[in-house]
């Protein structure tokens, strides 16, 4: 029965080949903008760390003072460096690291390769095995490296493919700002988007080339970037940041269970009363601890734009399909006498319903994969766009097949109406028309 | 034309009059609103910064090593570069409008105040005015002698020894405007903190900030401070337009000949740095004028559609009225006149719906109200397309001939 019906509606479709197209691009269109729309905020929106990023949590304190204080105020964004080593040295979690990030002069002892400036991230020891970080030769470094100042280095692998044709490069030497560094790891494929740990250089496809302890980068005063805000006028020299009231340091933990998100947040609490009574936190305690995703939200990460794109796309579907309805009901009332004879030879409101709805089906489909194909234009258009987030802008599997069932959804959704109303004639009527 | 014809027929053809009409409504909320922000994305591009644009290049350069002269070499850089054919002006600054860093400050008029008045962008360097080619309306630029240099201001910071610190500054127009309104502001005292005051001893008509935007762009100061290269370096060159170019080039050799050891971040035009900097915005304006497009382009194909559909429904009834006298004028009349009607009917429906989707903006994209010279631009661009795209069908309706009134199906 239903091949009958979609010869059926091949047949009435090539009946009016205009018509046709006209409400299958109109469906393309409606499909393409709002699937290459969709995708980019799934990309941009995705979880950076599936699996692991529910049990890392930021946490924040509130050491300023009381300018701009008022109720329901947010802590900074970052913390002192008091404050983030006393956290980091206090190992009240599964794992800690502090970090910041800083463009290094690197010196290729490759006469070939000219001086470039490379992205670094400052951290310490925790951070490869809380963020699960691969490796593709050697490994991180330990708590005694952090502490006795070490001149190591971990490099990503593009950093290793262009320094040492991906060469295991574990004991060579780097030289970075006049200082010879020893590579004691190198990164596997790790790209985490968004750079959650680190929005401060770039949210998306930012990421670094090498990770050098931060005692080492403090030692070395190599050059700090990001956002670096101050209070009490004490200035914000950058070499010596340290001693001054200064944020300008991330710090992420790991906990592994509720209990220890509770416990960790009692902790910091008690440390901003104790800071707060010692006369050096001026504001009350004042505290958040937000896991990824909520950091992400927080951060507002996700840009605008992106989100303002994807409400045009659906204005435009919308607009596409009340189009298509119109075009469809004109069509279904078009052939009246048609399904007029039909109910007259005994056809059933439920076939004739069903035979009409199936038309539009096929029309949704072929409009989904007109859609499917606007779409893949879409986002390789995106893909040329000069946007941070450019490069990822890929379809991938639950995408495509989200892509195709709206289509489906979306066409039949449009047929429901004509076709209800095309299948309630009264055959008797029609005919005597006729 | 009496349109009570036109009425008593949509009325048997209510629920297509209802989509058509739906359709021109949503097309024409959507469009409205996204001609609106195409418009305010231009503006956002399009703002003054208040400074000589095409006559500036900017240098950014990364040193390798830290130099314990750096003060000096700057000082040395400098000079090499305002010896360059053409060259008016240079110096190193902290930071320039639409370059990814920015350098702010929170600002009080009185210390006793607990929360900042405004936040303003924070200029360093010797020679800001004239570099920049801001425009000075009051007071003075800053003498030789107030310049201090900025690694000895964070010295003096460290040991609270504030007196020596710098104590003028300048200040635009509108910072002057919005911290002491229709006062005179020479002679008027900043707090940058607790017990550090600044003199404006100067006011410029208009300067951007570096970024920090949403703090109020047009709130700027300059303060007499020196920076060395050991806080990065950011040279900024003004030059007659046509020069920019070739003064570029020399600058570049110029600056590795007098120290090979560095690297250069960034270089160009101060233009190419504005069009980079708005890329974004170009783009999203792109998008926005291709999405009315395409919806005026569905919109105009649905109504040739329907209204394709509804002439050769009615080719008896066409035939019957020409047959009763009724001239090709009266009935292309009629199919106009009956799209005016649907249009209109959309047009209202849409301005209603064009402003709830700008209080939906509003909420969430924090954008002003959309201004009323919006609704008219969008009526008349749907009238137009309603118009344009039932020129067809209806020609084909009154080139019907009488005739067809007599022919039985």
């Amino acid at each position: 029965m239903l091949s009958y019906y979609f010869s059926l509606a091949l047949r009435s479709l090539r009946r009016n080949r205009v018509l046709t197209a006209l409400m299958v691009l109109a469906i393309a269109m409606g499909i393409g903008a709002c699937m290459t729309t969709l995708t980019v905020l799934h990309v941009l929106s995705g979880d950076p760390l599936p699996g692991r990023s529910g049990s890392l949590y930021y946490p924040q304190i509130d050491p300023q003072d009381m300018d701009d204080y008022g109720p329901n105020v947010e802590p900074p964004d970052q913390l002192t460096w008091a404050d983030g080593m006393y956290l980091l040295k206090a190992k009240r979690a599964a794992h800690q690291a502090l970090m910041t990030e800083g463009m290094v002069p690197l010196q290729p002892t490759q006469s070939n390769l000219d001086p470039f400036q490379a992205a670094a991230l400052y951290t310490t020891a925790d951070f490869f095995p809380m963020f699960g970080v691969p490796f593709k030769f050697g490994q991180g470094w330990g708590e005694q490296e952090d502490d006795g100042k070490a001149r190591i280095a971990v490099i990503t692998s593009s950093l290793n493919d262009k320094l040492f044709n991906g060469a295991n490069s574990v004991g060579k030497e780097l030289r970075l700002q006049d200082t010879s560094f020893r590579i004691v790891g190198v990164l596997g494929d790790w790209h985490p988007n968004p750079h959650f740990y680190e929005l401060y250089m770039g949210s998306y496809d930012s990421d670094e080339d090498v990770y050098i302890p931060l005692s080492t980068s403090r030692d070395l005063k190599l050059e700090h970037d990001g956002t670096t805000n101050c209070w009490g006028g004490t200035g914000s020299d950058p070499n010596n940041l340290e001693h001054l009231s200064c944020v300008w340091l991330q710090f992420w933990v790991q906990l592994n269970s509720p209990a220890d998100v509770a416990a960790y947040k009692t902790f910091l609490i008690h440390y901003s009363e104790d800071q707060h009574a010692a006369g050096r936190f001026l504001r009350p305690a004042n505290v958040r601890l937000r896991n990824v995703m909520q950091w992400l939200d927080y951060q507002r990460v996700v840009p605008s734009d992106a989100k303002l794109q994807v409400w045009l796309a659906l204005g435009f579907l919308v607009v596409c399909l009340v189009n298509t309805v119109g075009l469809m009901l004109a069509k279904f009332m078009r052939r009246a006498g048609e399904l007029g004879v039909r109910r007259a030879l005994g056809a059933s409101q439920r076939t004739l319903f069903a035979q009409l709805l199936v038309e539009s089906g096929v029309i949704g489909l072929a409009g989904g994969l007109g859609g499917l194909v606007l779409a893949l234009i879409g986002l390789w258009l995106v893909r040329h766009q000069p946007a941070d987030y450019a490069a990822l802008a890929h379809m991938d599997i639950p995408m495509l097949f989200a892509t195709l069932t709206l289509a489906v959804l979306a066409s039949l959704l449009a047929g429901l109406l004509p076709a209800w109303r095309a299948c309630r004639i009264t055959p008797a009527l029609q005919l005597k028309a006729n | 034309m009496d349109i009570k014809p036109i009425l008593s027929t949509l009325r048997r053809h209510k629920f297509t009059a209802c989509l058509l009409i739906a359709q021109i409504a949503l097309t024409c909320a959507i469009v409205c609103n996204a001609i609106f922000l195409i418009g305010q994305r231009l503006e956002r591009m399009n703002v003054s910064t208040g400074m000589a644009e095409h006559e500036l290049l900017y240098i950014q350069l990364a040193n390798i090593g830290n130099r314990p002269d750096a003060m000096a070499r700057t000082a040395a850089d400098i000079e090499a570069l305002k010896e360059i054919p053409g060259v008016t002006s240079a110096m190193s600054t902290n930071q320039i409008p639409f370059s990814d860093s920015s350098s702010n400050t929170g600002i009080k008029t009185d210390p006793t105040q607990q929360n900042n008045v405004i936040n303003a962008g924070e200029y360093l360097g010797e020679g800001v005015v004239r570099t920049l080619g801001v425009q000075l309306i009051a007071g003075r630029d800053f003498r030789p002698d107030e310049y201090r240099d900025l690694d000895d201001v964070y010295a003096m910071l460290r040991r609270g020894d504030n007196h020596a610190l710098p104590g003028s500054t300048l200040v635009t127009q509108a910072m002057a405007e919005r911290l002491w309104p229709g006062q005179n502001p020479l002679g008027k005292q900043v707090y940058v903190a607790q017990n550090i005051s600044e003199t404006v001893v100067g006011v410029v008509k208009e300067l951007a900030r570096g970024g920090n935007f949403t703090e109020g762009m047009p709130y700027s100061m300059i303060d007499p401070i020196r920076i060395g290269m050991s806080s990065g370096s950011l040279y900024v060159i003004r030059c007659a337009p046509q020069d920019r170019e070739q003064v570029l080039k020399s600058a570049l050799a110029k600056l590795k000949s007098l120290n090979p050891n560095r690297i250069v971040l960034n270089k160009g035009t101060y233009d190419e740095l504005r069009y980079r900097y708005f890329r974004n915005d170009r783009s999203m304006a792109g998008i926005l004028l291709g999405v009315s497009l395409g919806l005026l382009i569905i919109t105009a194909l649905g109504i040739v559609g329907l209204a394709s559909f509804w002439v050769a429904q009615r080719n008896r009834s066409i035939g019957v009225r020409r047959a009763l006298g009724a001239t090709r004028g009266n009935i292309l009349n009629y199919f106009q006149t009956e799209n005016f009607l649907l249009t209109t009917i959309g047009i209202v429906l849409g301005m209603v719906l064009a402003y709830g989707i700008n209080l939906f903006l509003i909420v969430h994209y924090e954008l002003p109200r959309l201004p009323g010279m919006y609704l008219p631009v969008g009526a008349i661009l749907l009238w137009g397309i309603g118009q344009a795209a039932v020129l067809g069908p209806a020609l084909r309706a009154a080139a019907v001939p009488p005739v067809v009134a007599t022919r039985s199906v």
